[in-house]
Formats: C-alpha cells, sequence, structure tokens
C-alpha cells in the first residue's frame, strides 16, 4: 500500500517537474567534473612526462616519506564515507544526525589539508627547486584549493541545514548531493596523485 | 493524493526579464537575447580584429618595417589572432547561433540552465575589453596568440599575464556554454523527439560541447603553469631551468587542435541547416553526416603534434599523427560531397545565405586540401612556420567559419528582427567578400612555398610584389563590411517585414513568429521530426510538422 502510494507520488512529481524544468543541475555539475578532471589529466600528463624525457641531476632526486601521505589518503576516503552517511541521515530526515557528519566530514577536510601543510613544511625541496618539484607542488597545490573550496562548501551546508527552514532539508537535497558528488570527485583524483606522485 | 499546483511560472519570468532595448544590455536569462549578445558583441571584436588585420596588412605592403615598430607589429599580430578566434569566431559559431537555435531545436523553452547561460555571456565582454586595455598598459602580449615559450616567458610580463588572464575568462566561459549545451541537447528534447531526428546543429553542437569541455581545461591548466613560470619563476618550460618548452607545445595543441573544430564543427552545422531550405531539398545523407561528425570529435583528440612537426617530434610520432591527421579529410570529404548532393538537381534560390554557403564550401575545400599537404611530413617541415600555413589556416576559419557566419546571419536574420536583409546589398557584400578574401590569401600560398616566414613585420625584397596584391584584397576586405553594416542598420528598421517564414523551412525555429516571444512558442512546442521534409507536396509537409503532441500537461 505504502509502496503505491509513493510510485504514484513520484510520477506526479515527474509530471509536474516536466511542467516547469526538470532538474537537469547534478548532471551538469558531473559534465563540469569531467571538465575539471581533465585540468588534473592535463597535469598529470605533464608529470609523467617530464619523468619519462626531463631526468634530473642525481643530487636533485628526492625521495617522498609515505607515511604523511598515506594517512592524507586514509582521511579523505573516511571523509568520503561520512559524507555518504551525512547524505543518508539527510534522505531520512535526521537533520540532527546529518549535522553531525556533516561536521565530520568538514573535520577531516580540515585535518587533510592541515597535515598538507605539515608535509610542504618538512620537504626538503622547494617551488622552483627543479621542474620535478614545481609539478609536484602544482599538482598537490591544485589538489589542496579543491580540497580548501569542499571544505568551505560542507560548511556552507552544513550551515543551510541547521534550520528546518534552511536551504538544505530533506526535501532539498541538492546542495548537499552537490556537495557529495564533488567531494567524491576530488577524493577520487586524490587516489589518482598519490598513487603517480608518491608510489610510482 | 493531491498536489497543488505551483502558480503559473510563465509570469514570474516574464518579470524577470527586462523589455525593449535594454534587455539587450541586462543579465537577460532569454535564450535568444543571450544569442544576439553574442553576435552583436562577437561582431564588435571582429571589427576590431579586422582593423588590426587591416593594420597588419599595411605594414606588409613594404619590406621594411615602416609603418609601425617590430614589437607594435607583435602586439599588433597577437591580438588579431587571439581576438578573432577567442573572441569573435568561437563565441559566435556555439555562443551566439547555439543559444539562439538549439533551445528551439530540442523543443525546450530556453537552455538548460539560463543563469549560467548568462554568466557565460558575461565574461566575454570584460575579458575582451582586459585584453585589448593590455595594449594601452605597458604594451599587450608579443607571443602570438600560441604564447610558446620561451618567447611568451621573456617578452614582458605584464601584457602577457594579462593575455593568460582574458584566455582563462574566455576559456571559462567556453566549459560553461560547453555544459550547457550538452545537458540542453540531451536532456532537455520534448517528449517524443529521438537523438536521430534533430536538426544537424545539434549534432554538431554536441560534437562541439564535447570537446570544448574536455579540451578546454587542459589549456587552462596549461595557462596557470605558464603564468607560474612567468611570475614565480618555475620552470616548466624554460628550458634553462630544467624545464621542457615542448611539453607546453603539445598541452597546448591538445586543446588547439580542437579549438579549430571548436571553430569549423558548427559551422558545418549552420551550413546543413541553411542548403537544404534553399534547395529545397531534404540534407541528403543525415545520418553519415552524424557519423561523420562525431568522427571527427574523436579523431580530433588525435592530432595535435601534427603541429610540432618541427619540434623534434620523434619519427613514430610523426608517422602516427601524419595517418590520424589524413583520416581526418575521409569524414569532412563525406560531409563536403553530402553538401553537393543537397544542392545536386535542387529548386537553388540563390540569395545571399546560399551564396555565401557555397563560397563556404568552395573555400573549405582548398582549405581542406592544404590541410592534408600539412599533414605530409616532408612536405610540412618544408613550409612550416611560413605564409602557406597563414594562408591554410585563414582559408579554414575565414573561408570556412566566417563565410558561414555571414550566411547564417543573411538566413536567420528575419527571425532575429522579423525584418528581411536587403538582398542586392546582400550580394554585393559577398561579391566584395569572396574576391578580396581569395585575392588576399590564395597569394599567400605561393609567398610561404617560396620561403617568406610568418609573423615578421619584415621579409625579403622579392615577396613585395605579391604581398601588395594580398594587402589590396584585404582592402577590399575591409571595404566589404560597408555595405554589409548599412544593410544591417538600415533594414532593422526599413527592412520590408518578413513574416514568420521567409524561406518556408521546416526547422521549429520558423514555426513561431518572428522574432519569437520570450517562451518561444505562443502554445506548445511543435514536434518536429523530420526538418528536412522538403521536396514534397505542402499537404505532407504540414503532415511532417504536426504540433499533435503538447509539452506542457500531457
Amino acid at each position: 500500500m505504502t509502496t503505491l502510494t509513493q510510485t504514484e507520488q513520484s510520477s506526479t512529481t515527474e509530471d509536474l517537474q516536466q511542467e516547469e524544468h526538470a532538474d537537469h543541475r547534478m548532471f551538469g555539475l558531473a559534465t563540469f567534473l569531467v571538465a575539471d578532471g581533465m585540468t588534473f589529466a592535463g597535469f598529470f600528463a605533464a608529470y609523467l612526462t617530464y619523468k619519462a624525457v626531463n631526468p634530473l641531476l642525481p643530487d636533485a632526486i628526492y625521495e617522498l616519506e609515505l607515511p604523511l601521505p598515506t594517512l592524507n589518503t586514509i582521511l579523505l576516503l573516511v571523509s568520503s564515507a561520512t559524507f555518504h552517511r551525512a547524505g543518508k541521515a539527510l534522505n531520512n530526515n535526521e537533520a540532527k544526525l546529518c549535522q553531525r557528519w556533516l561536521l565530520i566530514t568538514a573535520s577531516l577536510g580540515i585535518a587533510f589539508l592541515a597535515s598538507q601543510m605539515v608535509e610542504y613544511f618538512t620537504l626538503p625541496f622547494g617551488l622552483t627547486d627543479n621542474v620535478y618539484a614545481s609539478t609536484f607542488y602544482a599538482l598537490t597545490g591544485f589538489h589542496g584549493l579543491h580540497v580548501t573550496l569542499g571544505t568551505i562548501m560542507i560548511l556552507i551546508v552544513w550551515w543551510q541545514s541547521r534550520s528546518p527552514n534552511g536551504r538544505v532539508t530533506s526535501k532539498n537535497t541538492f546542495p548537499l548531493e552537490a556537495a557529495e558528488l564533488y567531494w567524491h570527485f576530488v577524493d577520487g583524483i586524490w587516489v589518482i596523485l598519490f598513487i603517480i606522485l608518491y608510489l610510482l | 493524493m493531491t498536489i497543488s499546483i505551483p502558480p503559473d511560472k510563465k509570469e514570474s519570468i516574464e518579470g524577470l526579464q527586462p523589455k525593449g532595448w535594454f534587455r539587450y544590455f541586462s543579465f537577460s536569462l532569454d535564450h535568444k537575447v543571450i544569442g544576439l549578445q553574442y553576435l552583436v558583441c562577437g561582431f564588435i571584436f571582429y571589427l576590431i580584429g579586422g582593423a588590426l588585420a587591416s593594420a597588419i596588412r599595411i605594414e606588409l605592403t613594404s619590406p621594411i618595417s615602416d609603418f609601425m615598430a617590430r614589437d607594435i607589429y607583435n602586439q599588433i599580430l597577437t591580438l588579431h589572432g587571439t581576438i578573432m578566434i577567442f573572441l569573435w569566431i568561437v563565441p559566435v559559431v556555439n555562443g551566439a547561433f547555439g543559444n539562439y537555435l538549439i533551445p528551439f531545436y530540442v523543443g525546450a523553452r530556453d537552455m538548460a540552465f539560463p543563469r549560467l547561460n548568462a554568466i557565460a555571456f558575461w565574461l566575454i565582454p570584460p575579458a575582451g575589453l582586459l585584453l585589448i586595455s593590455s595594449y594601452f598598459i605597458n604594451g599587450a602580449a608579443q607571443s602570438g596568440w600560441t604564447a610558446y615559450p620561451p618567447l611568451s616567458i621573456t617578452s614582458p610580463a605584464a601584457g602577457q599575464l594579462i593575455w593568460i588572464l582574458s584566455v582563462l575568462l574566455l576559456g571559462g566561459s567556453s566549459i560553461f556554454g560547453g555544459i550547457n549545451f550538452i545537458a540542453t541537447i540531451l536532456k532537455l528534447r520534448r517528449p517524443g523527439l529521438k537523438l536521430m531526428q534533430l536538426p544537424m546543429y545539434c549534432w554538431a553542437m554536441l560534437g562541439t560541447s564535447i570537446l570544448v569541455v574536455l579540451s578546454t581545461p587542459v589549456l587552462a591548466g596549461t595557462l596557470i603553469l605558464l603564468s607560474f613560470d612567468i611570475i614565480a619563476h618555475t620552470g616548466f618550460f624554460n628550458p634553462a631551468l630544467g624545464g621542457n618548452a615542448v611539453i607546453y607545445q603539445h598541452l597546448f595543441w591538445f586543446y588547439s587542435h580542437p579549438a579549430v573544430y571548436i571553430m569549423v564543427l558548427p559551422a558545418f552545422g549552420l551550413v546543413s541547416e541553411i542548403l537544404p531550405v534553399h534547395s529545397r531539398k531534404p540534407l541528403f545523407g543525415y545520418t553519415t553526416m552524424v557519423y561523420s561528425i562525431m568522427a571527427i570529435v574523436l579523431l580530433g583528440f588525435v592530432v595535435w603534434a601534427h603541429h610540432m612537426f618541427t619540434s623534434g617530434t620523434p619519427p613514430w610520432m610523426r608517422l602516427f599523427f601524419t595517418i590520424a591527421t589524413s583520416f581526418i579529410a575521409v569524414p569532412t570529404g563525406i560531409k563536403f560531397f553530402n553538401w553537393v548532393a543537397t544542392l545536386w538537381g535542387g529548386r537553388i534560390s540563390l540569395n545571399s545565405a546560399v551564396l555565401f554557403s557555397c563560397g563556404f564550401i568552395v573555400n573549405f575545400v582548398l582549405g581542406g586540401i592544404t590541410g592534408v599537404a600539412l599533414a605530409q611530413v616532408p612536405f610540412d617541415i618544408h613550409v612550416h612556420d611560413t605564409y602557406f600555413v597563414v594562408a591554410h589556416f585563414h582559408y579554414i576559419v575565414y573561408g570556412g567559419s566566417v563565410f558561414v557566419i555571414f550566411s547564417s546571419i543573411y538566413h536567420w536574420y528575419p527571425k532575429f528582427t522579423g525584418r528581411m536583409l536587403n538582398e542586392s546589398l546582400g550580394k554585393f557584400h559577398f561579391a566584395l567578400t569572396f574576391i578580396g578574401f581569395n585575392l588576399c590569401f590564395a597569394p599567400q600560398h605561393w609567398l610561404g612555398l617560396n620561403g617568406m616566414p610568418r609573423r615578421v613585420a619584415e621579409y625579403d625584397p622579392q615577396f613585395t610584389f605579391i604581398n601588395q596584391i594580398s594587402s589590396i584584397g584585404a582592402l577590399i576586405m575591409a571595404l566589404s563590411t560597408l555595405p554589409f553594416l548599412w544593410n544591417v542598420f538600415h533594414s532593422a528598421f526599413k527592412g520590408t517585414i518578413a513574416g514568420d517564414n521567409p524561406w518556408l523551412a521546416l526547422t521549429p525555429e520558423w514555426l513561431t513568429s518572428s522574432p519569437p516571444p520570450v517562451e518561444n512558442w505562443e502554445g506548445p512546442a511543435p514536434l518536429v521530426t523530420k526538418p528536412y521534409g522538403y521536396g514534397k507536396s505542402t499537404a505532407s509537409i504540414n503532415k511532417a510538422t504536426t504540433s499533435s503532441k503538447e509539452v506542457e500537461g500531457s
């Protein structure tokens, strides 16, 4: 009985959407993320080409420490999971729980940035030392910029979800869903970056 | 279960839209207004870029740099290239006609993201002003539209950085537009309209938008790295600091070769709309046309290094890119023969729109043949960086895209304004443009084959006579703008009233009033499943365009 009402309701909503404008914002965002991913792809291609055709002087080669970036990877992967929980909580109309998960996700993002900062300060090379160092900072910095923007987005979503009359409710999940898709994208990029920059 | 229907949206939307002439200067969300904003803004930049081109041709009438200093020549040349590509052709073939026509073609009332659409347009005027202002601040960039390092790193930094900023803004605008077109074509089609029933311009724009979304971000990233090289003295592209200038070329051409298709694929689409209407025949080979567009999109991504045959490219790469580039001639040739077959045996009305389209076909074949020649390594090495390349490129983008833009203006002006353009002036405009264009650029093939390098203010005196012929051609091209401008301004007020469908066309933008109302059709959107159903009796045409099924509240 319940399921029947639900289907009825959803089909009517669909009709309604068609009459105004169907909501294609997630599709648009996904297309934008493809474009954004291509920027990273360009950077990765440049980095790999440098590695292949521009051998550095032996004394300019540094081994990257692995523990901190591994911790960073774990932080981001966990944050993806917590964000997912936040979305689930919102869909179940549990606003308080959703806010808690959002705050945890944002803290994980901030922890990632802090840890990245620590790594920057301890690295034995600077931005202009050699082309390898420059590409390293360009890639991690560009990704860090994405994490910063994502964290700000999460905090905005959290802020908007605090009041039941706010913009983020179980009836309007788009802001949260959009931020979540973006966050997963940024995490995915990090995994690729981690493999290419640190493991290869 | 009852659901309360929200109050009539139409009223609130109309309340948001400014009325009268002022809307063309406002942040309007109407796709038709945005399309015309793109068109007029682009044309103003065309006039500026054209003035710069005239300055270049005046300088080149004599073998010494007497009209302007050498570094000024470099700045003028860079501004000319950048303005014509990023502010005129790309915004107009994509933004202007795409915004105006695509919602009609898919049976929608607006683009998928109207606000993003307006943002995409309003990035363009500031970017253009920024670019032009750099000339007056500290001298514009001098490294050409390609901005190759180390030239771009060693030339004065201020102009180059403003150039980078401007191109980044324009790239952002282009990406936003591309996202919007993909979403509109794939998601906003009215119910009952299949992909393979869409007018060809939709396919061209879909392919172009895929190219835009996948390749423009790479250029953006590259330019950011280049700006690091200039500001922070990193060494990405600076061999003196261990970098690699060839990597810049690879990344740059990964965008800029597809950029050629971004400029010319929409033009293919527009021609495919114009020719069937005026020859009263269906578009020949619709399906092959669709596949050849997609083949060009696919191949467009794997041919970039044919711009770099002299950049120390290894032999295997030369071989691969020669073969891949030659392959592009196949889908392009299919399209060419399809247009000819569309015209073949048709009842052609030889008006300005058709003349410009035919001019396009002729010029494009010539540009295409030199393109295939340039793809061959031995020949390319001989003519690389000579006027042969300049001639080839202008045959593609001027003889190709710009001819189609003019053709499209003659074709859609009645829809834009409700009035017809003057035909005699239009034919005069065509004659001047066609003669001027060929007189200007055809001799440059000869100059290039004989070794005159491009992008230099001075040249060997033996080339003087041919350069003067070319400059006379440029003068005729510049003059050809005058009858056009007069025609456009005069006809906007005094032209004969066009009526809704002066060409008796079948595509959906003609099945409404001219100019169309804000919501595109007063009633429901018509379902046009055979946009090229010409050459049959009127009754069957009416059948093909029945507006049986309503979009709203079925």
